[in-house]
């Protein structure tokens, strides 16, 4: 039997803001344990929620770059269980009016096509704190610095139809809320944290199968691999004659594999309410409209724009709109040299190459927009060749001097197109290379083609990698045929 | 609704309350007199009245994004039974 699989994300978004969502208490990484947990973060009597406007602007960003309605009036409730990281007893969430309404976000996949994903909701809530469960004399260790720092949770419908959507899904929210600079989206610190969603049916039903729920797969490679898992366990389990129950379950990294954490019989009663401590949040159309205008050029949009306006292939276009740091620097190398072709090639050929080799971001690299769009210049202008430019570029990345300009001086890199000089070298590897000519006339004109490659280098070797080796390559050709 | 024990022993153990046998069948007549309203109320006609999410007719206020919370940690922990290494420790919790 043939089945489909049918995946639905729900994605945790830590928003970078400064103070948590309901207090005053800071949200830096790393301090020292529950050194920033206030008395409205650990829940103590009294202590009373007040909304962060910043948080508020961020869903509302995210909402208006997914194209979903805004709620003019949304409403925290309270999601209640027990859990030492929850000193509350309570998360503050919104069930029933989220902020963000139903929206969509455009998927690319690896062969350049597009599709829609559909938005459910996003809604905001608080972080828990973390739970240490190294031995403390057979006590656990809370440390509620996280506790109360706040999330956007972005809910897709059921669209995605295979691991690979769903990793495209994850990497499109990420390229949005970095854009938009409402979360510095570092999976491996937990500012991105997804459950997963997963069901089969046979290809052809209209109903959906019964689906578990992969909670905390936190990054981009587990998304597949948990649900490549997930996907033959429940087929193998219907087509020996079982069937799948609604549960949640883990996802193993180390092995690879979901384990059942707990089926819905124990499922846990939340039990909703809204939450009497804060009032309903009302938005009005100025305030959207105000930030909406403060909105960047999303990556679709850049990507579209890069593809009809500057001849990318869809294939650039979209690894470069992907980061906006990438992007932005992509931009500045192009308005200095003006060939987009060229720009895209080196930011993510040679410059992406030295980044990903010192496990440097965009962001630090050491050779600015400027340099490398002044490099590509040189050699659009024939000024060096393209060999020279690969010493150059590693050159400017060395620090061994400010512009392309000076290394090619200091260097002496300039290509030589003079046809003199040209021919001399030529004369003069062609008298120093008796055996090699014999070769050449000897043998069949087909492979000659080949052998004038050991000419070309050592021509090439003789300029000490300045020559145009196009000028090269038809002088050599037509002085070595002249002998035959 | 016709309320049975076993509801109330759910809520009790739902809430982590602890209620001896005397307490639950007493709880069963006071939760069913209060559903009993309830059931009142509904019989109402609420066509068209938008569900209330708060008593008070007012909107949420809004706070700046700033860090006004310093380190009371120590303060903090002086109520706690057992801390460690700044962390607050609890019994074990396995899931």
């Amino acid at each position: 039997m043939q089945w489909e699989t049918v995946i639905g994300l729900e994605v945790h978004v830590q928003l970078a803001t400064r103070s948590k969502i309901f207090s005053g208490a800071s949200t830096a990484f790393g301090a020292e344990p529950n050194t920033q947990a206030c008395a409205v973060d650990l829940g103590l009597p009294g202590a009373l929620p007040v909304l962060n406007e910043q948080a508020v602007a961020m869903a509302v960003q995210f909402g208006l770059a997914v194209h979903a309605n805004i709620a003019e009036v949304s409403v925290f409730d309270r999601k209640n269980y027990f859990y030492p990281d929850l000193p509350k007893g309570y998360q503050t969430s919104q069930m029933h009016h989220p902020i963000v309404g139903p929206g969509d976000i455009e998927i690319t996949l690896e062969d350049g096509s597009t599709k829609c994903i559909r938005i459910h909701h996003a809604h905001l809530e608080e972080d828990a704190g973390k739970s240490l469960h190294e031995d403390f004399h057979g006590m656990t260790g809370i440390d509620l610095n996280r506790a109360g720092t706040p999330l956007l949770e972005i809910v897709s419908e059921p669209d995605m139809r295979s691991a690979k959507e769903a990793a495209a899904y994850l990497k499109a929210i990420h390229s949005i809320v970095t854009y938009l600079g409402i979360s510095d989206g570092n999976m491996a610190e937990g500012s991105m944290r997804c459950d997963v969603n997963v069901s089969v049916r046979p290809t052809g039903q209209e109903a959906f199968g019964t689906r578990a729920e992969i909670k905390n797969v936190n990054s981009f490679r587990f998304v597949e691999r948990a649900i490549a898992f997930e996907v033959e366990r429940q087929i193998e389990l219907i087509e020996d004659g079982g069937s799948v129950i609604q549960e949640t379950r883990l996802f193993d990294p180390d092995r690879d594999e979901t384990r059942s954490m707990r089926t819905k019989e124990e499922a846990n009663d939340y039990r909703y309410f809204p939450c009497p401590d804060l009032l309903p949040v009302v938005l009005d159309q100025a305030y959207l409209d105000h930030l909406r205008s403060q909105l960047p050029e999303l990556p679709a949009d850049k990507r579209e724009r890069f593809q009809n306006e500057l001849g990318l292939s869809a294939y650039d276009a979209n690894v470069i709109s992907a980061s906006r740091d990438m992007a932005e620097f992509f931009e500045a190398v192009h308005n200095e040299c003006g060939d987009a072709k060229q720009s895209a090639n080196w930011v993510q050929g040679e410059l992406s190459g030295a980044l990903n080799r010192e496990n440097l971001s965009i962001a630090n690299s050491p050779i600015s927009a400027r340099q490398l769009g002044e490099l590509i210049s040189r050699v659009l202008d024939d000024t060096i060749n393209g060999k020279a430019a690969k010493e150059v570029f590693q050159a400017l990345w060395n620090g061994q001097g400010e512009s392309a300009d000076d290394i090619i001086d200091a260097k002496g890199l300039k290509q030589v197109t003079d046809t003199g000089a040209i021919e001399a070298m030529i004369d003069q590897v062609i008298a120093d290379s008796p055996a090699q000519v014999a070769q050449y006339r000897d043998s069949e004109p087909e492979k000659r083609g080949k052998m004038i490659g050991y000419f070309v280098g050592q021509v090439m070797k003789a300029s000490r990698g300045t020559a145009n080796p196009q000028q090269v390559n038809g002088l050599l050709k037509e002085k070595l045929d002249a002998l035959l | 609704m016709a309320l049975e024990e076993s509801h109330v022993r759910r809520a009790a153990h739902l809430a982590r309350l602890a209620v001896s046998d005397d307490q639950a069948s007493g709880f069963v007549e006071d939760l069913s007199r209060i559903l009993d309203m309830v059931d009142q109320l509904q019989s109402l006609d609420t066509e068209g009245v938008k569900p209330l999410a708060h008593p008070l007719d007012a909107t949420q206020r809004l706070r700046a994004d700033e860090v006004t919370e310093s380190n009371q940690r120590d303060t903090f922990q002086r109520c706690a039974p057992a801390v460690e290494n700044g962390l607050y420790l609890v019994p074990r919790v396995v899931e």
